[in-house]
């Protein structure tokens, strides 16, 4: 019922070995987003008009920032970053130059989850603390993060599957993972199995990931009185 | 002692600008519980956010012992707000930080050992009754436990003031009862001068020594509770005090309001008029409280229409020093 094709590919291991590529970038990917993305939510969400340092300009010019990258389809953003790639990693082929793409298209989804999950803390929580003499770097430090740490882990589990998908596509511009042997050999060789293989392995990567960052995030929640 | 000179404060807001204080001097000593009442939106928040600079006063300045707050750096405003804790009425306890590790944050800010901190938390824990819940979290507690677990947090850094907004109107009676009875031993024994901000009278009346009335941005009146209840001056004070007596429906005949000042004793001194007097009066409305064997408080009654019967009561009333006025 496989193709002659199919056969050959898993007798190669080269499923085994794309699956492993395609957790080795998405994680790769997803550790150096959140290194910017962090930072950049915490500072969208502290300068904003009614967080604990406004500072409205700064605010507006991110904010602005973060809209354009995020408005760009991910894969015309990814080409146009090839030529930025090697001013900024030396190359603009392989994995390096592609890490270096994900992470810029990334990067502001990434900011905006951790905004989003920051501006949940409540009001009172972070009032309370400045009244006890907290300064903002401790408010940041033991108030925000530790208070949204649940809905940040959530944040990231959804944020990792966005990149993991971001990786497949990448495939089609040279990447390599499952998107590229579902293109190379499953589309342009035409045998759907194969691409069909490479959809069963992707869902079942997403579906760990998933169901792992819950548990993780659930376990943390203390909120949560039954557990 | 804390002083607020002719504070003011105003927002700005997109469409107006909204004067929430307005030439605000008070003094509250060393050692007191002071209370500040007002209806809702009076600035009773604001003005307790005043206190320890989480709102920027817009003019006046607020003195701490003696320093100005609105002068200092920023890092010394930081210090100064160890020394002033504050509970809410919303709790306001780190959600995910178990109840001793919520006590010990004021600790951890102020850079005190881990070990040192903790067995502070636990003392202060066994102060507010909860040290068998320390490793319990926020969401595990009822209300009332929540409120105590937040004072022990406010007294973490042996403050000398504790600032309570609405500690109490999220709770019910008796919660409130012994939330006010636990801010009332803190006083006592640990000296600590406490700002008590509500919008019920009940609460004045159980804890505080003075009392501020705050009526629409501006102070009304100031002073003993006592003397507050037995003869409020402003119109806001009256109404507060008695919510009722204002719209008292459909009586005739005059109205006096006969005042308890503590000097008449516990005499049942108006079943003695009635008897005396031979007259059928309607008590309309009464807050009365004993103090120690001393009488505080207020009546409303309706006199007879009879105009010799009505004489007579007022008479009886002066004859056995009990201070009445006509009401409108
Ligand atoms: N941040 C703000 N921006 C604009 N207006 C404000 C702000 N905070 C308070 N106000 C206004 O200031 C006035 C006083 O508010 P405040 O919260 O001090 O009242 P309150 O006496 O505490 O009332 P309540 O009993 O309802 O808590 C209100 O008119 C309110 O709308
Ligand atoms: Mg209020």
């Amino acid at each position: 019922m496989f193709s002659d094709l199919f056969y050959q590919l898993l007798e190669e291991n080269m499923f085994l070995t794309a699956a492993w590529e395609t957790i080795y970038l998405t994680v790769i990917s997803t550790v150096i987003s959140y290194g910017f993305g962090v930072p950049l939510g915490l500072i969208l969400c502290v300068t904003d008009r009614d967080g604990i340092y406004p500072i409205p300009w700064l605010n507006k010019i991110l904010s602005v920032l973060v809209n354009i990258f995020r408005s760009i389809p991910f894969i015309i953003l990814m080409v146009a970053m090839f030529p930025v790639a090697r001013l900024v990693v030396g190359t603009s082929v392989g994995n390096k130059a592609l890490i270096f793409s994900l992470v810029v298209g990334a990067a502001p989804y990434v900011a905006r989850m951790v905004e989003s999950s920051i501006k949940e803390v409540d009001r009172g929580i972070i009032e309370a603390s400045q009244a006890m003499g907290t300064s903002n770097m401790g408010i940041i430090l033991k108030v925000l993060i530790p208070e949204a740490k649940p809905s940040l882990i959530v944040g990231a589990v959804i944020s990792t599957v966005t990149i993991l998908s971001y990786t497949a596509m990448a495939g089609t511009v040279g990447a390599g993972g499952l998107g590229r042997i579902a293109i190379a050999y499953g589309h342009q060789r035409f045998s759907p199995d194969i691409t069909w293989v490479c959809m069963i392995l992707t869902v079942i990567i997403v579906q760990v990931i998933q169901e792992l960052g819950m548990f993780i995030a659930h376990k943390t929640d203390k909120r949560i009185r039954n557990k | 002692m804390i002083e607020l000179k002719n504070l003011g404060k105003t927002f700005h807001t997109k469409e107006q600008e909204i004067v929430a204080l307005r030439n605000i001097d008070l003094t509250i000593n060393d050692g007191e519980i002071f209370g500040i009442i007002g209806l809702s939106g009076a600035g009773k928040s604001t003005l307790v956010r005043c206190i320890n600079l989480l709102e920027k006063p817009t003019s006046g300045d607020v003195l701490i012992d003696g320093q100005s707050l609105t002068q200092m750096p920023r890092r010394e405003l930081l210090k100064t707000r160890r020394n002033i804790g504050m509970i809410f009425q919303g709790f306001n306890l780190l959600e995910q930080r178990s109840v001793l590790k919520n006590v010990c944050y004021p600790l951890e800010i102020a850079k005190v050992p881990k070990a040192q901190a903790e067995a502070r938390a636990r003392e202060l824990l066994q102060v507010v009754g909860l040290a068998d819940r320390e490793s319990a979290y926020p969401a595990q507690l009822s209300g009332g436990q929540k409120q105590r677990v937040a004072i022990a947090r406010a007294l973490a850094t042996n403050p000398k003031y504790l600032l309570c907004d609405e500690a109490t109107s999220a709770l019910d009676p008796n919660t409130t009862r012994s939330i006010l009875e636990l801010l009332r031993e803190i006083n006592r024994t640990m000296g600590v001068t406490i700002v008590v901000i509500t919008h019920e009278m009940k609460v004045i009346d159980t804890i505080c020594d003075r009392v501020a009335i705050i009526d629409h941005s501006q102070i009304a009146e100031v002073g003993r509770v006592s003397d507050v209840f037995s003869s409020p001056g402003s119109d806001i004070a009256k109404e507060l005090i008695m919510p009722m007596a204002a719209s008292a429906p459909g009586v005739s005949g005059d109205r006096i309001r006969i005042v308890f000042d503590g000097t008449s004793s516990k005499k049942p001194l108006i079943a003695n008029m009635i008897m005396t007097c031979q007259v059928a009066v309607n008590i309309l409305f009464a807050d009365l409280k004993d103090v120690n064997g001393a009488c505080y408080g207020h009546m409303i009654i309706q006199l007879p229409e009879d105009e010799r019967a009505e004489q007579k009561v007022l008479s009886w009333l002066s004859a056995n020093g009990l201070k009445y006025t006509k009401e409108a």
